[in-house]
């Protein structure tokens, strides 16, 4: 708390107001235009604007408490946002309000999908069967809405069996071909975070929200991480919104950043733009070395931030 | 920590040894508050008398007695308890005994129930002997079909309802008065009272499913009572509290069970014989359960029935994946009310008789404990907790070494709803996932090549 | 007027019992997020205990005084119903702790059918009857057509339920009982850091909910005159409506809940139809939980994603 209201301090000191919706990339998979929400008397998020590139890894980074997790979920529906506009344009040019939606049809029209900060897998289950909870409006829909399946008509069978296959592909993808038929709630924790990304992906998803996937993975599952994300990014039409605390994940993968402080957005720009931006160097990633004891004698905090 | 020379063995007899006192304490405390709750509830009896006001009786035995009880189950417990910790710590505990005696008992449950009326004749003599049996089982399977229709809200989609009872009331008045007023048929009704049942489950799901789980149980049992008081004050309607009686029986598909030319009897060849009726009332509700069984068994495997169980789990990851919440909720409130519905008409048709005291709050409570027990989701489990249930105090009423020792005026069924409610409890604080805890894979990888 | 004030006076009345029975859901589920639902036979244990406490006074030791008898079978009621209290948190709730969901409500549903069917095998299943304790009434208000009365039972249940909710009042707001209260509702895990003892709070919540469903139950049957094994259920689903209605959680919401619920059913029961009485309980409780789940002055809940 003391640090983040420091760097608030160090942030204000040389601000400008942040322009509306600074260009950008040019085809946004996802456009948020002066997103506010307030909780009673406290706004998470301030007037906030900016976009997803279609086909880019975009990673929405900022200190604890800076409003990342509600920008998410008025994104994915689970929050109402009390002021401003959320559009997700796909690729034929439909575009969806996603602020009007109610909160299941975020993902099952406009199919943006994610994962939770606390993994929520259904642990009782198999890993199988959370794949193909996923699945849900195609296998409804094969089945009848469950008329025609509770008749075993062979049109639900190819599409179920159509269905294990592509589950079954995804657990080949992230490792877990083994354990398929085991509660999810007994995998190891690394485990339960590619399978909850993997439930994600068998939405089809045009974007794919997560929520802090990193947390918790050691270096090695960090790694395959980062291999998972390029390979969604780069095989399927999916573009990824990540909000990540591990700067080895978000330097390595991102094409685009995006840097939130006080639910304000200080800084948006490709990796390499904001390892140069003063501001996010006072901000967030660190100051230059003859002030670093400065601040944190300022700060009166002597450990950075995890 | 003091025994580092010697071996584990003796460690852990002398460790015990130790424990004893404690445990005897622990005991007497137990049996202790028990004396203060049984002050005066217990300890004094109230009796009308024969003139004005309330007779008092002491009854200081029974509570020592019950003291003794407590005492000796606790110690008896805590023993087990330490002995199961030290077996825990030896070896890799077996879990799958539940699951594996669940494999062996479906088939012989489904054997005997498939001939029990015959068996019931070989057994007793001959078929009118059996009727005893055959109505047991006929008064089980109603419980069973309950169950399982329950068990689709509560076990498979988490939803508890204490208000299923409703539903049941439902498709028992709607075959009673569509019978009685306009003459339809058990054959036409039976479908209607389910169709009727599911409708009012969506009627009224639709507005309560949003709530939070202990909510909508609360929603439920008064949506429940409202309409019993309904049934009951709503005289010109349902009859009021007096009900609704000679309703008409079940007929063979249209051949009455009557000794005349055109009966049941006459038709097929057969000798008249009034438990036709019966033995047709049983296999009535064998198929109907059985029916309730498959259906959940098939959605289970299809994607609405894994939504709902998907729901049970997290109802945001739900959301999240494009499942409308709501929508899933309703299917599985209507698709269990439908049941009940059915299981209802049945109610009516066996009876020829209904009123609205039948279908009062301790009945919801009832099946519920059956689904609670039998594992909130395990088929076999809800059958065998029913069986048990329902049976077992029928069973103990007729063991006359039980009258020997509590005296002639004991009946079991007076103590059954209480071991009910002690079961219930007992069962969140020992065994939550119910005695048959092992849940099936709706879907399994090897599944693949098929 | 006069019959509306008369009716008022009875529902009040009926209120004042209604909110201390709340008092008890409401406390229970701000603390560990519970609808206890055994709290109404709770209440109806305590009506048999103060019963069978009054038949001794009274027949065996032959004490007249009408005010000494009421208060010691207040207390007895109160002392013995909260062992109760503890006892079914301590063996039905207790271990529930960190278990599923809907697993304290099975249990608490166990707890009531055994209960209700403990003390109908203790007891029997017939109407308990006392003779009245008192019999007086004041007479407010007269004219030619209308009385408009308050009987001393009517004046004993509201000072009793007035005195003993500014008692607990101050035990909740200014006691270190209450602050340790307090911080267990808020955060469990932290009060505990903090070095409060959170399962002997929660057992005392328990105690002090059952100690009020005595007072609830000993003034009950001063009220009625009567009470038979299943009185439970329908003044503790009326109850628990009164805590929702005020705001579950809140502790002057549950008494202005059950104010309401009182008056609600007296006059429903006055000017529509005494057969629909507890249709109308049981349908304000879905209204209020369909559209203000929050109640009167509860907090609106905030879902956690």
């Amino acid at each position: 708390m003391t640090l983040a209201t420091g760097i608030n301090r160090l942030a204000t000191v040389q601000d400008e107001p942040p322009a509306a919706i600074p260009g950008g990339p040019a085809d946004p998979v996802l456009i948020v235009d002066h997103l506010t929400m307030r909780f009673g008397g406290l706004t998470a998020v301030n007037d906030l604007s900016f976009k997803v590139g279609r086909g880019d890894i975009t990673a929405l980074i900022g200190p604890n408490g800076a409003g990342k997790t509600t920008v998410f979920n008025c994104i994915t529906g689970f929050y109402k946002p009390s002021e401003g506009m959320i559009r997700l344009v796909q690729k034929g040019g439909e575009t969806y309000l996603l602020e009007r939606l109610p909160g299941h049809d975020v993902n099952r029209l406009a199919r943006v999908a994610r994962t939770f900060q606390n993994i929520r897998l259904f642990p009782r289950m198999t890993v199988l069967e959370n794949l193909l909870v996923a699945m849900h409006k195609p296998l409804m829909r094969a089945s009848g809405f469950s008329i025609l399946g509770i008749l075993g008509l062979p049109a639900y069978r190819s599409a179920e069996k159509a269905g294990i296959e592509k589950a079954a592909a995804w657990l080949d993808r992230i490792g877990l071909t083994a354990r398929a038929d085991d509660a999810a709630g007994d995998l190891p924790y690394g485990d339960q975070r590619r399978l909850e990304i993997a439930r994600a992906m068998c939405t089809d998803p045009v974007l794919l929200c997560l929520d802090e996937p990193a947390a918790g993975l050691n270096p090695r599952e960090s790694s395959e991480l980062n291999t998972l994300l390029r390979l969604i990014r780069d095989e399927y039409d999916t573009s990824v919104l990540l909000i990540e605390h591990d700067m080895s994940v978000v330097m390595q993968i991102s094409d685009r950043i995006v840097v939130l402080d006080y639910g304000t957005k200080i800084a948006d720009g490709t990796p390499d733009d904001i390892r140069t931006d003063t501001r996010v160097i006072a901000a967030y990633l660190g100051v230059d070395d003859e002030e670093v004891a400065a601040v944190e004698a300022e700060v009166g905090l002597t450990g950075t931030q995890a | 920590m003091a025994s580092g020379s010697t071996t584990p063995i003796a460690a852990t007899a002398r460790a015990e040894a130790s424990l004893l006192p404690g445990l005897i304490k622990d005991a007497g405390l137990f049996a202790l508050v028990t004396l203060g709750l049984c002050v005066p509830i217990v300890s004094y009896r109230t009796d009308l008398g024969q003139g004005i006001g309330l007779v008092i009786t002491s009854r200081w035995g029974t509570v020592f007695a019950l003291c003794a009880a407590i005492f000796v189950l606790r110690l008896v417990q805590q023993l087990y308890l330490t002995g199961r910790a030290r077996r825990r710590a030896a070896r890799a505990p077996v879990v799958e005994g539940a699951s594996r005696l669940a494999a062996i008992l479906a088939p012989i449950t489904l054997v005997v129930a498939l001939t029990l009326p015959l068996l019931a004749s070989l057994l007793t003599g001959s078929l009118g002997e059996g009727r005893y049996w055959i109505d047991l089982g006929i008064l089980i399977l109603t419980y069973v079909m309950l169950g399982w229709g329950l068990n689709i809200v509560v076990g498979l989609a988490g939803l508890l309802d204490l208000g299923y009872v409703a539903f049941y009331a439902v498709g028992a008045y709607s075959y009673a008065l569509l019978s009685t007023v306009f003459g339809l048929s058990f054959w036409i009704c039976l479908p209607l009272a389910g169709l009727f049942a599911a409708a009012f489950g969506v009627l009224l799901g639709f507005p309560v499913l949003r709530l939070r789980g202990d909510y909508l149980a609360i929603v439920t049992l008064a949506f429940g009572e409202i309409i019993r008081l309904v049934l009951i004050n709503w005289t010109d309607f349902s009859g009021g509290a007096a009900g609704i009686s000679s309703i008409p029986r079940v007929s063979f598909f249209g051949l009455p069970f009557t000794a005349g030319e055109n009966g049941f009897a006459a038709t097929f060849g057969l000798s008249f014989n009034a438990m036709h009726r019966l033995v047709f009332l049983y296999y009535l509700i064998l198929v109907l359960a059985l029916v309730t069984n498959l259906v959940t068994l098939r959605m289970r495997r299809l994607p609405l029935g894994r939504a709902w169980e998907a729901l049970r789990e997290d109802e945001i990851a739900c959301r999240s994946l494009g499942i409308d919440t709501t929508i899933t909720k309703l299917t599985a409130f209507a698709l269990g009310a439908m049941f009940a519905g059915f299981a209802g008409s049945f109610f009516a048709v066996r009876q020829a008789f209904v009123s609205p005291e039948s279908f009062n709050f301790l009945e919801s409570a009832i099946i519920l404990a059956i689904v609670v027990l039998g594992g909130m989701g395990s088929q076999i489990g809800v059958a065998i907790a029913a069986i048990v249930m329902i049976g077992g105090p029928e069973l103990l009423r007729n063991l006359g070494f039980l009258k020997a020792v509590f005296g002639e005026g004991f009946d079991p069924n007076e103590y059954r709803l209480l071991l009910f409610g002690l079961a219930m409890v007992a069962m969140m604080v020992f065994r939550p996932r119910g005695l048959i805890s092992e849940r099936t894979p709706s879907v399994t990888i090897a599944e693949r090549g098929r | 007027m006069e019959f509306f004030a008369q009716q008022f006076i009875n529902g009040l009345t009926l209120g004042s019992i209604y909110g201390l029975i709340a008092i008890g859901y409401t406390m229970v589920f701000g603390i560990i997020g519970m609808v206890n639902f055994a709290h109404g036979d709770v209440f109806m244990v305590s009506a048999f205990i103060a019963l069978i406490a009054f038949l001794i006074l009274t027949t065996w030791l032959g004490l007249s005084s009408v005010a000494l008898v009421f208060l010691i079978v207040l207390v007895i009621a109160m002392a013995l119903t909260a062992l109760w209290g503890w006892a079914i948190e301590r063996v039905a709730y207790r271990p529930l702790r960190g278990s599923f969901r809907l697993a304290p409500l099975i249990s608490a549903i166990g707890v009531s059918i055994f209960l209700s069917n403990f003390v109908q095998v203790v007891q029997g299943a017939r109407n308990k009857p006392v003779p009245p304790l008192v019999r007086d009434v004041v007479v407010l208000y007269q004219n030619e057509q209308y009385t408009v009365t308050l009987s001393y039972k009517q004046a004993i249940i509201m000072i009793t339920t007035a005195v003993l909710l500014a008692g607990f009042w101050y035990l909740v707001q200014k006691t270190p009982f209450g602050r340790a209260q307090r911080a267990v509702e808020q955060d469990r895990r932290m009060a505990a850091l903090l070095g409060i003892n959170v399962d002997r709070t929660i057992s005392l919540t328990f105690v002090l909910g059952a100690a009020l469903a005595a007072v609830a139950g000993t003034l009950y049957l001063l009220y009625y005159g009567v009470v038979s094994f299943s009185d439970g259920f329908v003044p503790g689903v009326k109850a628990f409506t009164a805590a929702v209605l005020g705001g579950i959680g809140s502790l002057p919401g549950a008494v202005i809940g059950g104010i309401i619920i009182g008056l609600i059913e007296t006059f429903w029961s006055a000017y529509f139809s005494i057969e629909y009485k507890d249709v109308a309980a049981f349908l304000i409780l879905i209204v209020v939980l369909i559209f203000k789940p929050s109640g009167i002055l509860g907090r609106p809940e905030v879902e956690k994603v």
